[in-house]
């Protein structure tokens, strides 16, 4: 049958275009690899240089002279592990309490969780910079930490997640065994909404690991700052001169993200275009 | 919800006296309040007074140190005649259409194909959504390698193919480019995603009426899947409007190298200055906070706008 030989030819020609797409998709961070393998003079010179070099222990080198690349991963591990901890505590406790009882003024409440989802972050950055300064914490991780203990997203993402995931038969039991509200959160709820606490935790560390405006600006001590800023920074400083160092620095500040993007990409993938279609 | 267990209103069985249920039910809400209160306690620190803050700041002349002077409405009265201003929701507007409009009819197209493939799905998957979860400053620095004049890939591309080379991150249209195909780059995989989900809701049997009355590919796509995908392009165009208005970091990376007074310049001739950049300048620049403020409230209502625009336009559409 000739339509057989068509369609798969149609499906080779798919496949094609797909796999083009693919390359886009990752052609930047291969780029990044050339680049991070190359000396400057290489990198400068024409044709370009297609393929890796051999230079990247000692891009590395350079780049652990010129900037204290540990101390700021260390800072941006401390920011992301205690915000997504806290996040996940407080969003899926408020969470639980949205998606499951009932209480005068829940409405109201929730209504105004919605609303917070609108507000941009330049109406709050002046205050907020005041209020920290205020506090003494401006210059100290503390100022990315508290702000983002907790947050509209995850509370409403979580509320949806749990009531279609804890049956009320579950926590009604629990009750008659004589389980108090801490109880049923810890014991009943929690156990079973273990995926969903998987996506909120690894959406939460990935945006606050990438997270660059609000500690551009509320890390004012340049020699303790986070990954992205000790990035911005060096290439603010070093990128016109010394491209195969900045380019180091850019790749090794990728290799967390993707760690943790991998272990968890297909639950992430799924969940937030699910989000996207039913809302 | 007659279902959900309202401990002021237990089931029957547990139901002992009414006094003790009584007690009971007032101790569960104060635990419940104690349950929801750490997010709305940072909320009003973090949140709510800062917003009214800068209400209260966009009336007012202050540095930040000294002290507040009223001012009135003085500063929005700026804002309205202010140059920069305009010029910067220009270049953000330019920006957001070069990137927004490609990016939606790849995501789209990409989607389609990504429906009607059923192997490898998976992988097509993850690798077009990796560039929406890295670092927005890493990628920043690799674009702007790539944009570089003197060494930089697209132009040894240019120069390869015989045309000539283009100053891309020293010119205004050049500098609205890259940054508009970095944000494309970043967002396209992510929608074709969520097109793809919205896809996947369209039932098969619709495909096949249309298939039976004699529609062709591009008139099944046009008359049964564009318009069941609405949904779907709405949600995609007001997140691209609410974060495309908003960009930041990708001018401010992309252009701190070329940038002269400050990283909040935006590059040559204020060319990628956007909404944004703008505020970062007026405030943490210059220390002007009331102005800053003001500026960021012009910047909410245009977003705002621009955001009711898009959701009127995609609904319109729908009832023709």
């Amino acid at each position: 049958m000739a339509s057989i030989k068509g369609s798969r030819g149609r499906g080779v020609a798919l496949h094609a275009v797909l796999v083009c797409g693919l390359l886009l998709s990752a052609f930047p961070f291969y780029w990044a690899v050339v680049m991070s393998t190359h000396t400057s003079t290489e990198i400068f010179s024409y044709p370009p240089k297609l393929l890796p070099g051999s230079h990247f222990t000692e891009n590395v080198r350079n780049l652990f002279d010129t900037v204290d690349f540990f101390g700021s991963l260390l800072n941006s591990l401390l920011v992301a592990v205690s915000v997504t901890a806290l996040v996940l505590f407080f969003d899926s406790l408020a969470a639980f309490v949205f998606a499951k009882f009932d209480f005068p003024g829940k409405r109201a409440l929730f209504a105004l969780l919605m609303l917070i989802f609108m507000v941009p972050m330049q109406l709050q950055a002046i205050p907020q910079f005041v209020i920290m300064a205020k506090l003494g914490w401006i210059g100290s991780m503390t100022s990315l930490i508290v702000p983002a203990a907790a947050n509209a997203f995850g509370i409403f993402w979580m509320r949806q997640y749990m009531k279609s995931a804890i049956h009320d038969e579950l926590i009604d039991a629990s009750r008659l065994d004589g389980a108090g509200f801490l109880r049923q959160y810890w014991h009943v709820a929690l156990p079973v909404v273990r995926p969903g606490l998987a996506f909120l935790g690894i959406f939460t560390f990935m945006g606050q690991w990438n997270d660059y405006a609000w500690p551009l600006i509320a890390l004012t001590d340049p020699d303790n700052v986070t990954l992205q800023v000790a990035l911005s920074q060096l290439n603010g400083t070093h990128g016109t001169t010394d491209y195969g160092m900045v380019m180091t620095g850019a790749l090794l500040a990728l290799v967390p993200l993707l760690i943790v993007f991998a272990l968890g990409a297909r639950q992430i993938i799924g969940d937030l275009a699910k989000g996207a279609v039913r809302g | 919800m007659a279902t959900a267990p309202a401990l002021d209103k237990p089931p029957a069985a547990a139901t002992g006296t009414t006094a003790v249920h009584r007690r009971k039910g007032v101790l569960s809400h104060w635990r419940l309040y104690a349950a929801i209160s750490p997010f709305y306690l940072l909320f009003l620190c973090f949140g709510l007074i800062p917003v009214g803050f800068s209400l209260y700041l966009s009336f007012h002349r202050w540095d930040g140190l000294g002290a507040m002077e009223w001012a009135g409405l003085a500063q929005f009265r700026y804002l309205l005649t202010d140059t920069d201003f305009w010029s910067s929701i220009g270049n953000t507007l330019i920006i957001w259409a070069l990137a927004t409009f490609p990016m939606i009819l790849l995501a789209m197209v990409t989607a389609v194909m990504l429906n009607s493939a059923v192997r490898f799905k998976n992988v097509y998957r993850f690798a077009y959504f990796l560039p929406n979860v890295t670092s927005i400053v890493a990628v920043a620095i690799v674009f702007g390698s790539v944009f570089s004049t003197n060494f930089g890939l697209m132009n040894a591309l240019l120069q390869a193919v015989g045309l000539d080379q283009v100053a891309w991150l020293n010119t205004p249209w050049g500098i609205k480019v890259a940054i508009a195909t970095l944000m494309t780059w970043q967002w396209t995989g992510y929608n074709a995603i969520i097109f793809l989900a919205g896809l996947q809701t369209i039932p098969s049997d619709l495909y096949e009426a249309a298939r039976i009355d004699g529609a062709g590919p591009v008139q099944t796509f046009l008359r049964v899947t564009l318009p069941l995908l609405r949904p779907t392009l709405l949600f995609v165009l007001v997140v691209s409007t609410v974060t495309g208005l908003q960009s930041f970091a990708e001018p401010q990376v992309l252009l701190q190298t070329t940038a002269n007074e400050s990283t909040f310049s935006g590059g040559p001739d204020h060319a990628g200055r956007t909404m944004v950049l703008y505020f970062f300048q007026q405030t943490f620049d210059n220390n002007d906070f009331g102005y800053g403020a003001a500026v960021a409230w012009g910047i909410f209502l245009v977003v705002v706008l621009f955001s009711i625009i898009n959701w009127r336009l995609v609904q319109r559409r729908g009832e023709d």
